[in-house]
């Protein structure tokens, strides 16, 4: 076996040269890892929302399976749509035993701020098959307005 | 038990062996498989699924689940948020118990399917008995 002088040794120049290099490391897998997040813009809070504009309306689909209705509470406050629900567990009779368990039950709530100003009491909500949808209309100050053009 | 913060799942995609012609998106649906003493109960998550759009098989021991999405489901205009992907689900368990073909049922409430499999009366062990044919 070689015998190295201690102040020879590799990176004995800089000991912190090698925790700079790993910290490189990691800055460059977090980066990437919040761009991947980014491009597919998947939300972390329950429920997960799409919303849609049209001309004159705007639209929340949220997937809620096996909420039901009486259990979803929709409120509208300045410019925020609040959904909140809870998701019992379903009805499984007795004495089963369980192979696979992965649907979730529990409360959620969500707090959308909405990027146009609407008409609050236009608001309507409805689920089915399991998806919630909310529509709503922009306020007339919003509303796309058409302009004749007069010929001369 | 209520109190659990419900979290986003994140739908995962069917790995096809081969590419599928449509560009269609297949998801792994969530679910819950338990056993009671007559039955085999697969509890599956298809929002967006209505009853005429689930498809369910049992054949050769292997159960597929499948569920097809409501075309009409999809609002038109400009995206300005999404955070889930709408696709078709697509899930496929392979049953060890021996299960009544013909009593098979399928219901579907607030897309959550629901797959009914009740077990056969297992088969009596038939004994056959070995003699020696004894020459004459």
């Amino acid at each position: 076996m070689a015998i190295i002088r201690f102040t020879e040794r590799p990176g004995a120049a800089n000991p912190w040269a090698e925790f700079e290099r790993i910290r490189q490391g990691l800055d460059h897998l977090s980066r990437n890892f919040l761009a991947r997040d980014d491009v597919h813009g998947h939300g972390t809070v329950f429920p997960a929302l799409n919303v849609y504009e049209e001309n004159e309306t705007l639209t929340i689909k949220a997937e809620l399976p096996g909420v039901k209705a009486d259990n979803l509470d929709i409120s509208f406050e300045g410019d925020t749509l609040t959904i909140k629900g809870k998701r019992d567990p379903y009805h499984n009779g007795e004495k089963v035993s369980y192979h696979r368990r992965e649907i979730e039950t529990g409360n959620f709530s969500r707090g959308v701020t909405l990027p146009i100003k609407i008409d609050a009491d236009t608001i309507a909500a409805g689920m089915r098959n399991g998806v919630l949808t909310i529509t709503m209309e922009k306020a007339a100050s919003v509303k796309p307005r058409k302009v004749n053009v007069l010929a001369e | 038990m209520n109190e659990h913060e419900l979290k986003v799942q994140q739908k995962q995609e069917v790995q096809h062996k081969g590419e599928t012609t449509k560009r269609e998106k297949y998801f792994i649906p969530a679910v819950d498989i338990f056993e009671s003493e007559g039955e085999v109960t697969v509890v599956a998550e298809m929002p967006g699924v209505a009853a005429e759009g689930i498809d369910v098989t049992l054949e050769d021991d292997v159960l597929t689940i499948r569920g097809r999405k409501d075309e009409a489901e999809l609002p038109g205009g400009r995206i300005l948020l999404q955070e889930y992907e709408t696709g078709n689900y697509q899930r496929r368990f392979t049953v060890a118990e021996t299960i009544d073909q013909e009593k098979i049922k399928a219901t579907v409430n607030n897309g959550m399917l629901r797959v009914v499999l009740p077990k056969t009366e297992p088969a009596k062990p038939k004994k056959i008995e070995v003699r020696t044919t004894e020459e004459e």
